[in-house]
């Protein structure tokens, strides 16, 4: 039986909870924030140079955009993405193994409070990361930002999405190497074969037809548009989708916090 | 209007797989009672306790804490309810004050910090508040489980071992406080391995073997009923009179070990022995004891 939510609860008493939770999943990946933080920025700092050392010269997309400005705003959704991803998903399997969880299952926390405090803190970190990425590579690529509110929208939307699909791995997974192949079969294919790297018309038509069922193609196609103000799919069809998939998922991962699976025996 | 039961089970079962943690469990818990849930290794304590706490479902049965129901109101019984949990758990990342300040928040308390601050006193951590939690020793960290149990002042304690790997001196402290708790109008439900702390502190105990209830009384009547009085004489030869009027629960050559109804038998025993001219060399009364019980219990039901 899935438990229903009886007793509303006054709305301040529910905004400490949320602002608890929140503050919480902050501390806990600012702490190390060496790790959570300055790593993926170097990451991507060494693929902007070790890829815009490779083709730079000789590729340029978009018709004027050279290679290393084309790859900056990749190599930042990458990092928005997989470090939103990584927080939800690792916080979650980390409490889950050293018992911690008990702590948040015995008091009165609904399901919502929990689920949208794990998914802003997951954009506060995927942001956190994404800015890092840009401040970083702004030093070594010039950039130009066209519309940069639909690349807020864009990392905002993707990391939120990818914040919850971590909530329903972390809840899924029962030891650390199952979330590991979550992450290496699934999340880092689906990042690197989304054009980070290229844009999809340098490929053949068949997987240029397949990257559209990707959803972080659209992301990343959005993301980038914010920066060149071009870009393969209508930005606004791209959002459409993200915001599709994300009620889709946000609805699954309720439903799952309320069945109790593998959170509540 | 009838009172409502801190805790009130009906027909509780749980399975895991083909094991049956808990068959048909039935118990009612007053407001103010200092209740103790006994049983060896295994039996389904903590099971129990966990489906209380909304841990995990029961398979069939209703459980309400205060009046709510533990599955549909979750809400508010999760209000109502401390947990002291058995796992030694703790968040890495945290000091003690901050472990506290979280958890107050959790319940939707903010400006918690006199409350935090006086059971960090009562529990002797203040030394302690800005320690981390990786830092602490065992029976430190099971003193902060005490604590987070407590930042919501919860009508509703539930202990499950939380004298387990403390010392003698912090044991007594906890005692104190969770007894001032009880004067106070706190339920305290309490699981332990230490029968003489249940024996001194609960009113009233359930004992739980593989998953059912086997004894359900007043700490007082289990022990008039099951234990009674123990006296080990030593006589000056071997060997009882005709008719003896208690039953000898073990002999060691001329040494007997007797089990007594009450005090009045103690004069029957004396007198039988008189008439039949055997000196007494040594005797020793000892009082009814919870160990006794629970071994007669666990035996009888095995
Ligand atoms: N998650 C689980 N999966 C499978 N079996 C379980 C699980 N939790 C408990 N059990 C089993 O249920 C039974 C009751 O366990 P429980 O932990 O409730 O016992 P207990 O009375 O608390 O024992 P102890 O005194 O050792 O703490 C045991 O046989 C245990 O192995
Ligand atoms: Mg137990």
């Amino acid at each position: 039986m899935a438990e229903r939510d009886d007793t509303r609860s006054a709305p301040g008493e529910s905004l400490t909870r949320f602002g608890t939770l929140v503050s919480k999943e902050l501390l806990r990946f600012w702490k190390v924030a060496h790790q959570t933080v300055g790593a993926p920025i170097l990451t991507a700092l060494l693929f902007l140079l070790v890829f815009s050392h490779a083709f730079g010269e000789r590729v340029t997309v978009f018709r004027d955009v050279p290679y290393a400005a084309f790859l900056v705003p990749g190599l930042v959704m990458m990092g928005v993405l997989q470090n939103a991803f990584a927080n939800s998903s690792s916080s979650i399997i980390q409490s889950k193994i050293t018992g911690n969880i008990v702590f948040m299952l015995l008091p009165p926390i609904s399901y919502a409070e929990f689920f949208w405090a794990y998914v802003l803190a997951s954009v506060i970190r995927g942001l956190v990361v994404g800015a890092g990425v840009l401040a970083v590579t702004a030093w070594f690529v010039q950039l130009q930002f066209e519309a940069p509110l639909w690349a807020f929208a864009f990392a905002l939307l993707g990391s939120a999405l990818l914040g919850a699909l971590g909530l329903v791995a972390g809840i899924w997974a029962e030891k650390f190497d199952q979330l590991a192949a979550f992450q290496n079969f699934l999340i880092m294919p689906l990042t690197f074969l989304s054009g980070v790297f290229y844009s999809i018309h340098s490929l053949p038509p068949f997987w240029q037809a397949l990257s559209r069922f990707n959803p972080f193609f659209y992301m990343i196609d959005g993301f980038r548009y914010g920066f060149f103000g071009v870009s393969d799919v209508a930005p606004a069809a791209s959002l459409a989708i993200l915001a599709v998939s994300f009620v889709l998922v946000a609805m699954a991962t309720l439903r799952l916090l309320r069945s109790g699976y593998r959170l509540r025996g | 209007m009838p009172m409502t039961a801190a805790i009130e089970l009906r027909d509780v079962e749980k399975r895991y797989g083909a094991l049956r943690a808990l068959e048909g469990v039935s118990l009612e818990i007053a407001e103010g009672e200092f209740f103790g849930l006994l049983g060896p290794n295994g039996a389904g304590k903590t099971t129990l306790i966990s489906i209380v706490a909304g841990l995990v479902r029961a398979n069939a049965g209703t459980v309400r804490v205060m009046g709510a129901d533990v599955v549909r109101e979750y809400r508010r019984a999760r209000r109502m309810l401390g947990v002291v949990p058995q796992e030694l758990v703790f968040d890495p990342f945290f000091t003690v004050r901050e472990t506290l300040r979280i958890q107050s928040g959790y319940f939707g308390l903010r400006a918690n910090d006199a409350w935090i601050d006086e059971v960090m006193h009562h529990l002797d951590l203040d030394a302690k508040a800005d320690a981390n939690m990786r830092a602490l020793s065992g029976g430190m960290k099971r003193r902060v489980l005490v604590a987070q149990a407590l930042v919501h002042r919860p009508p509703v304690i539930v202990l499950d071992e939380p004298t387990a790997g403390v010392d003698v001196e912090l044991r007594q402290g906890l005692w104190q406080f969770v007894r001032r708790l009880n004067r106070e109008g706190h339920t305290i439900v309490l699981t332990t391995h230490y029968l003489e702390e249940a024996e001194l502190h609960c009113n009233r105990i359930a004992m739980l073997k593989a998953g059912r209830i086997v004894a359900l009384d007043s700490t007082r009547n289990l022990l008039e009923t099951f234990s009674g009085l123990q006296l080990r004489v030593r006589l000056a030869r071997e060997g009882l009179p005709a008719r003896f009027p208690a039953d000898v629960l073990a002999q060691d050559g001329p040494l007997y070990t007797l089990r007594l109804r009450d005090t009045r038998a103690l004069e029957d025993v004396l007198l039988s022995l008189r008439e039949a001219g055997i000196d007494i060399v040594e005797l020793e009364l000892q009082p009814p004891d919870l160990e006794e019980v629970f071994l007669r219990l666990m035996a009888r039901h095995g």
